[in-house]
């Protein structure tokens, strides 16, 4: 058993060095199947991170009007907090806001002049709600209507709500987000199944070359595991070499663009590389390995059939 | 030691040669020599008895093991009882000599220490110590064959069926060949072989089986190549 394990081991490592350049031809298909979908997953990586980015953007903000009590505030901005559907409620008090309006004008005689005539600071406190999902904003928005509509008449609280403001831009991103998660599997699929197919076929015509090699072995009486290991064994090697081999590439061409996906995208493709670098690695080389020992056990039946 | 009981073998494509209600008998250590033209059904009928091809109708014996009916994870312990060696040699191009013959034993599950004693006794029993270790491109055609020969040996096998051994060989490689072949069945292995040599059927001297159009039109005890 043991014997026979180490002999197809040893049989598949010769063979697929002297077969080598039947095996080099085998390892670079492989190794572009393979980068193709790499790069599905780099290109996947950047779409999911830049809707992340643009949907963080995307908040309502809820103005209270400058003499609004601060428990009153408070109320509204724990129940909004209590919602499920929010992810982060920020709150400006209204000397922040002040602040804030001061750094922004600093450049502004104007601006500041007018603020300098009031004698006492004219904004109001503000939160910025951030939902889950963009699709979740029109509930939000609804609640903070409700609380407006509730409030006594003689004395408001919520000056403004934003939301309709922002309705149409938000409405418009859920559909594009929607559209390029959909486009991106579709996409990704197609590349998978192709890269499969032609995977498949190199590793096909490798074998079809060994075929008399198959029926000799056959005649000699050797079992159809004997046969079939060493084919197993260097279909695994093709993958394996074709894994690292895409994995070599990926280095320089993110050193390259990596840079420039930061400035465009916000995230630096080689650093998601490097920081995720085992779970690339692993799903790189483990896809490589299970294509390579799939494609030559099924390329491998039809010569031991009889 | 095998036995063709009213084997008829009919292909509808005509891509081989079939065969026509053959029944004859082999004893153990007989040398049998199969003559005929080409089409005659001669490696039809050789590739019966390897479990190559199956019969339309009757059977074919090993001892009393209907071949035919032998399940097929089996059918590679039955193939190590049978050496086998070719026209066209059928050596692994990519193994050398010695591995070559290895091969067939390493496929047969022998250890290590067999391979290492048996393959260099095989190799030495074919006159071919000196070529051990190079790949069939290296070798001439006759020394291919030896190589094939010491292959379908190295397990003691307890037959070889040779198709047309020296069909590819000049008249000296033919005659070592033949004589190795004789070696062998002198050893007490049985030997069926092919052949369209006049030359070789006559010097062995000899059972000869000669078939036409599929069927056994002569069977000598010590026979000349009569057609």
């Amino acid at each position: 058993m043991i014997t026979g394990l180490r002999r197809i081991v040893r049989a598949g490592f010769v063979g697929f060095w002297r077969n080598a350049y039947v095996s080099l031809a085998s390892v670079f298909v492989m190794t572009v199947a393979l980068f193709v979908i790499g790069m599905t997953m780099f290109v996947d990586e950047l779409l999911t991170t830049s809707l992340n980015t643009i949907q963080s953007k995307v908040d309502i903000n809820v103005y209270f009007v400058p003499d609004a009590s601060t428990e009153e505030i408070d109320r509204i901005r724990n129940s909004v907090a209590a919602l499920p559907d929010v992810a982060a409620v920020t709150y400006t008090s209204r000397e922040d806001a002040l602040e804030e309006y001061r750094n922004r004008n600093e450049n502004n005689e104007i601006a500041l002049q007018a603020l300098e005539e009031l004698n006492e600071n004219p904004l109001g406190a503000t939160i910025a709600i951030q939902a889950k999902e963009t699709s979740q904003y029109e509930a939000v928005a609804q609640f903070l209507e409700e609380q407006k509509i509730q409030e006594e008449v003689g004395s408001p609280v919520i000056d403004v709500i934003n939301f309709n403001r922002n309705k149409d831009s938000i409405d418009t991103l859920t559909s594009i987000i929607n559209a390029v998660e959909r486009s991106s599997f579709v996409v990704l699929l197609v590349l998978l199944i192709a890269a499969t197919l032609i995977t498949f076929n190199t590793i096909r015509l490798a074998i079809y070359t060994s075929r008399e090699e198959i029926a000799i072995m056959r005649l000699v009486g050797a079992s159809n595991m004997f046969i079939r290991g060493p084919f197993m064994l260097q279909g695994i090697m093709y993958g394996f070499l074709a894994g690292l081999l895409t994995l070599a590439l990926f280095y320089p061409i993110l050193v390259w663009i990596g840079p420039e996906t930061a400035a465009f995208f916000e995230i630096n493709l080689l650093d998601y590389y490097l920081e995720n670098f085992r779970e690339i690695f692993g799903v790189i080389v483990g896809i490589g390995v299970v294509l390579g020992l799939l494609s030559s056990t099924l390329a491998i039946a039809r010569y031991l059939r009889t | 030691m095998i036995y063709f009981d009213n084997v008829s073998k009919h292909y509808s494509d005509g891509r081989a040669s079939g065969l026509e209600e053959i029944t004859f008998q082999v004893d153990p250590k007989e040398f049998v020599s199969i003559v005929g033209h080409s089409g005659a059904g001669k490696t039809t009928l050789l590739k019966m008895i390897i479990a190559e091809d199956k019969p339309s109708s009757g059977s074919v014996f090993y001892e009393s093991l209907d071949i035919h009916r032998i399940p097929r994870s089996k059918l590679p312990s039955y193939r190590r009882k049978i050496g086998t060696v070719f026209q066209d040699f059928k050596l692994l191009p990519h193994k050398t000599a010695y591995e070559n013959v290895a091969f067939a034993m390493e496929a047969n599950g022998r250890t290590d220490a067999e391979i290492a004693e048996n393959v260099p006794q095989a190799l030495a029993l074919v006159d071919l110590e000196e070529k051990a270790f190079n790949f069939p491109h290296e070798l001439s055609g006759g020394e291919k064959q030896r190589v094939a020969i010491a292959r379908a040996i190295v397990n003691q096998p307890d037959i070889i069926i040779a198709d047309e051994p020296t069909g590819n060989l000049d008249p000296i490689a033919t005659y070592e060949v033949v004589q190795i072949l004789r070696k062998i069945n002198d050893l007490g292995t049985t030997v069926i072989m092919t052949t369209h040599n006049k030359g070789v059927i006559d010097e062995i001297e000899r059972r000869v089986i000669t078939m036409d159009e599929g069927r056994i039109i002569r069977d000598d005890v010590s026979g000349k190549y009569v057609l």
